[in-house]
């Protein structure tokens, strides 16, 4: 028994985000502009996440799939507990002041969700039935709106997203995905109708960064010009002017990955991209071997929300999405969302390590 | 009770299987998506953002659109964009700066203090960014150094846009002027729209038309190289000018007013009554607006600011004065509405006038008293006891409500910014005072006294409401707005407000009449200004008794202020107006003579100058008064 196996870890997926963790350190060193701190920060951060990976690795998914509807209406509690007492900070209501701390229940939702998904399916013969689907849709929309309310967009998709992952996967037939589809499609002036000024300005800056380069364009514009003069090979370590000149906002955390881009180039992209969608892939190998359709659910909605996690980051910074505030997981600075993200991972581990050898 | 499902685990890892497949799939099409986006980013566009990164290079720069024009009447330019030339060496491009200096010292006045600045903005700069040397050259200094350019290296002349008042303090309370962006406004909700811009309007119609005048800011994106020159313009966005504004004001008009008040503090409005243009809106003493633009110095400004005279308030929107007898015609009118007045009843003028059981007198301005008493005398000499009972008669709640209907008491909704609304004592003020209202104060607000306070252009629109068949028009001080490019003029549209309530059918008219007494009549206040007049004016006189000085206003010397309205030509006026000269004594002395200027400009086209000796005159009017 090697001290992976009796940790329950996956070695490969350990070696990837142990990859992934040096890679991190090596950038936020460079985005915050060679500060040792900062990077002893990132560490102590990425130290944290690591043992909370390994501490939820070591309880088996028994546990989670009994635990998950507490959980669940944990969290729903929390979000009705910001909406009533949350702390505002940049004009949104998304914290829970704790003592000193202050957490974001919403951030834990991206978690919570697909457990709750999972086990909501895995009581049932799959394919689920459409009645199925809609109870499964309620329970989603639930903390969807909550945190729509808050309000915090990007969280919200994201976290609907992560349901709709969730339902995709249990089987939802392809008539139904059709329809829903077209509903988003009909629905889609309504939401636009009911955004924020903000929220509409960064759609439409995607389409038209140059429009306003000093205002809502700025983040858009700044991180395509980083990532543009990367170049195939990029400028090198510590070579990021965009990052040094602080003409790149948000440098250490959401568009870290365009420090990433003009300082290592497309070859520098396409193996961190590779790093990652090795993860994924270890995710969902994982899956697979999962034992019970709780854990396969789950394993497999992680791994792909995982994925959309650093497509959506990458493809803000590459100017194909919007500006929303998703952290690219592990390289980002983060509190939170590198906790949950992090977490995530470590069920996954647990997935993996607490199977019953047959053969 | 829970059923337990039957579940097929092969068929649901099969399942999964082709779900985890087409999700891979779709991931598959999104990596290539991004990867190409990247590979676009990075190889085909590489050079282009490599240009923007490298250096700091790209930076928006802010293209001033020319502000709109502001023209009176008849096109006289009030304000308007000049360019000005700035001298700037770039330290880095000079092989010897003393030598340079030298040459230039032949081409263009050098005093120590440019030098010596020059020299400190040298120490503080990079060696290639450029430093300022001289601003404000004069045009043949520009151009001597336009020529001289290629002998004169590392020199740049710079031309930019400056607010310019040509006739410098001339309407100034009208026109406003522009002055640079505080940190304040350049932070505040608006911030956006005033992105790029350096200036921006403060008071007057430079305010209140800024949307119209600021135009559209341009941008280019400039492209520098490593001395921080620029090396190619990549992208223009050219700037739109801004909007000329054609006012109602006549400059003549106005300059021969504040000639006539010659920096005594004081204040004309005169108005079209049938459209409400401002023909003239004079505050003295006036100030010039030009040090405002690029930003006053402090001891100047002290000194405008600490002057008892007060040349910085802006006396026809903001001065508070008790109206005195020239608010005697309203209260008149709200009389002619009543069933129980008639113009020809007579009253005894014995000189004094005291309330039913009470021993207080109240004086008239003429000791003797004036006997009997219609009317007509009473508006024709103004006679204080003929008001007062008047007043007593009324009541203050009515005098209140018909001094409201002539916009009394309210804005007059001027497109000027930081009108004040006056004083009228109406029940409601009354109430909130909390204070009890005693009959004697009635008595006195009859002869415009108490705590009535009417602004000069309150006064002038209630006139040329008297004048405008008792149709009040709103004043508006721009008449058109005109798209320089287009030439497309936008006309300011009149306001007329609510008729004044007219129950007899002639009172207006015999009020009018009335009126062209006090000019026209044998003991009339005002018959000073009547010789040689080839039309008819109706007007009235007023001195206003100051026991208290308003805040704002440093009175020097405590003496009456001297008040005048009139309208003419009888019987269809075409100006009314309203003169106030402060602390000046008699109205009829001071005010009437600067009415009688600007109408006689506006209505003939000449002023008349008195041709009797100026001491005889003022002997002959000594001894009239309100």
């Amino acid at each position: 028994m090697t001290i992976f196996e009796r940790w329950h870890l996956d070695k490969p997926l350990m070696t990837a985000l142990l990859i992934l963790a040096a890679v991190s350190l090596v950038v936020l060193y460079s985005a915050s502009g060679d500060k040792l701190g900062f990077a002893l920060s990132d560490a102590v951060r990425l130290a944290i996440g690591f043992g909370v990976m390994v501490g939820v690795a070591q309880i088996s998914p028994d546990t989670y799939r009994r635990w998950s509807v507490p959980l669940f209406a944990a969290g729903v509690l929390g979000l009705i507990g910001v909406l009533a007492v949350g702390v505002v900070r940049f004009g949104a209501r998304r914290w829970i002041a704790l003592g000193p701390m202050s957490i974001q229940p919403s951030e834990f939702m991206k978690l919570s969700v697909p457990m709750m998904l999972a086990w909501f399916f895995s009581r049932y013969s799959l394919p689920p039935r459409i009645w199925h689907i809609a109870g499964a849709t309620l329970l989603l929309l639930v903390p969807v709106l909550l945190i729509a309310k808050e309000p915090d967009l990007g969280t919200a998709l994201i976290v609907l997203l992560s349901g709709i992952i969730v339902l995709f996967l249990a089987g939802m037939s392809w008539q139904t995905i059709l329809g829903v589809a077209l509903l988003g499609l009909a629905a889609a002036p309504i939401l636009w109708a009911h955004m924020h000024h903000y929220q509409r300005q960064r759609i439409f800056i995607l389409f038209h960064p140059e429009a306003d380069p000093l205002g809502a364009g700025y983040h858009a514009i700044q991180a395509m010009i980083a990532v543009g003069s990367g170049g195939i090979f990029g400028q090198g370590w510590l070579h990021s002017s965009q990052a040094h000149l602080h003409f790149l906002p948000d440098s250490t955390t959401d568009f870290a990955f365009a420090v990433f881009c003009q300082e290592f180039g497309l070859f520098g992209n396409i193996a961190l991209l590779g790093l990652y969608l090795f993860i994924v892939y270890r995710g969902l190998r994982i899956a697979f071997a999962a034992q019970d359709s709780y854990s396969r659910l789950l394993a497999g909605s992680l791994s792909t929300l995982f994925f959309f996690d650093v497509f959506i980051n990458m493809g803000m910074v590459a100017g194909i999405l919007p500006v929303v505030g998703v952290p690219l997981p592990l390289l980002s600075y983060g509190g939170t969302s590198l906790i949950v993200v992090m977490a995530g991972l470590g069920v996954l581990m647990s997935i993996h390590g607490h199977r019953r050898l047959v053969n | 009770m829970h059923r337990i499902p039957l579940k097929n685990d092969t068929k649901e890892i099969q399942l999964f299987e082709t779900r985890i497949l087409v999700a891979m799939i779709l991931g598959a099409v999104l990596i290539t998506a991004l990867i190409a986006r990247l590979g676009y980013l990075e190889v085909v566009r590489h050079r282009y953002y490599a240009t923007l990164a490298e250096n700091n290079r790209i930076s928006p720069i802010p293209i001033q659109p020319a502000r709109g024009m502001i023209l009176d009447r008849n096109g006289v330019v009030l304000a308007e964009d000049f360019p000005v030339f700035t001298l700037q060496v770039v330290p880095d491009h000079v092989p010897n700066m003393a030598r340079l200096l030298g040459k230039l010292k032949t081409l263009i006045a050098l005093n120590k203090r440019d030098l010596h600045d020059f020299r400190r903005r040298l120490a503080q700069h990079k060696p290639f960014q450029s430093v300022t040397l001289r601003t404000h050259l004069s045009e043949a200094e520009a151009a001597r150094i336009a020529v001289n350019l290629t002998r004169l290296k590392g020199i740049a002349l710079h031309a930019r846009l400056r607010r310019d008042y040509p006739l410098g303090g001339l309407a100034v309370d009208a026109i406003g002027y522009v002055s640079r962006i505080t940190p304040g406004e350049e932070q505040g909700s608006r911030a956006a729209r005033y992105f790029g811009y350096r200036h921006i309007g403060q008071f007057g119609v430079e305010r209140s038309y800024q949307k119209e005048l600021m135009g559209r800011i341009g941008f280019k994106d400039v492209e520098m190289n490593a001395e921080g020159r620029a090396v190619k313009v990549l992208k223009r966005i050219l700037p739109h000018a801004g909007h000329n504004l054609y006012l109602n004001i006549d400059a003549q008009m106005q300059a021969i007013g504040e000639q006539m008040l010659d920096n005594r503090p004081g204040s004309v409005v005169a108005l079209n009554p049938r459209t409400g243009a401002v023909l003239a809106l004079i505050s003295s003493p006036i100030y010039d607006p030009n040090p405002f633009v690029e930003g006053i110095r402090e001891k100047a400004y002290k000194a405008l600011a600490t002057n008892p005279d007060g040349p910085l308030d802006d006396r026809a929107l903001n001065g508070l004065y008790p109206p005195g007898s020239t608010i005697k015609p309203f209260y008149a009118y709200a009389a002619l509405q009543t069933k129980w007045f008639h113009p020809h009843k007579h009253i005894t003028c014995p000189g004094y006038y005291h309330l039913p059981h009470s021993t207080h007198l109240f004086h008239c301005w003429k000791p003797l008293g004036m006997g009997r008493v219609d009317l007509k005398m009473a508006i024709e000499e103004s006679c204080d006891v003929f008001f007062y009972r008047l007043a007593f008669k009324q009541g203050i709640e009515r005098m209140a409500r018909y001094l409201t209907y002539f916009g009394f008491g309210h804005r007059t909704g001027i497109d000027l910014p930081g009108e004040y609304r006056g004083l009228v004592p109406t029940s409601a003020w009354i109430k909130a005072t909390k204070q009890p209202w005693y009959p004697g104060q009635t008595v006195i607000t009859g002869i415009g006294q108490g705590p009535l306070l009417v602004t000069p252009l309150q006064l002038a629109d209630a006139v040329a409401a008297l004048a405008n068949h008792g149709v009040r028009m709103r004043p508006e001080v721009v008449h058109g707005i005109v798209n320089p490019v287009t030439h497309h003029v936008r006309y300011v549209k009149p306001y007329a407000f609510p008729p004044l309530p007219r129950h007899r059918k002639n009172s207006l008219r015999v009020l009018i009449r009335d009126m062209t007494q006090v000019v026209e009549g044998p003991h009339g206040t005002a018959r000073g200004i009547a010789y040689h007049l080839p039309y008819k004016v109706a007007g009235k006189t007023g001195t206003a008794q100051l026991w208290n000085v308003s805040p704002g206003f440093k009175g020097k010397h405590l003496r009456s202020d001297a008040l005048f309205i009139a309208m003419a030509p009888i019987p269809n006026p075409r100006i009314a107006i309203a003169v106030i000269v402060e602390h000046a004594g008699f109205g009829a002395l001071a005010a009437a003579p600067i009415a009688r200027a600007l109408m006689n400009f506006y209505l003939l086209g000449h002023v008349h100058v008195l041709p009797q000796n100026q001491a005889q005159t003022r002997v002959a009017l000594a001894r009239t008064h309100p």
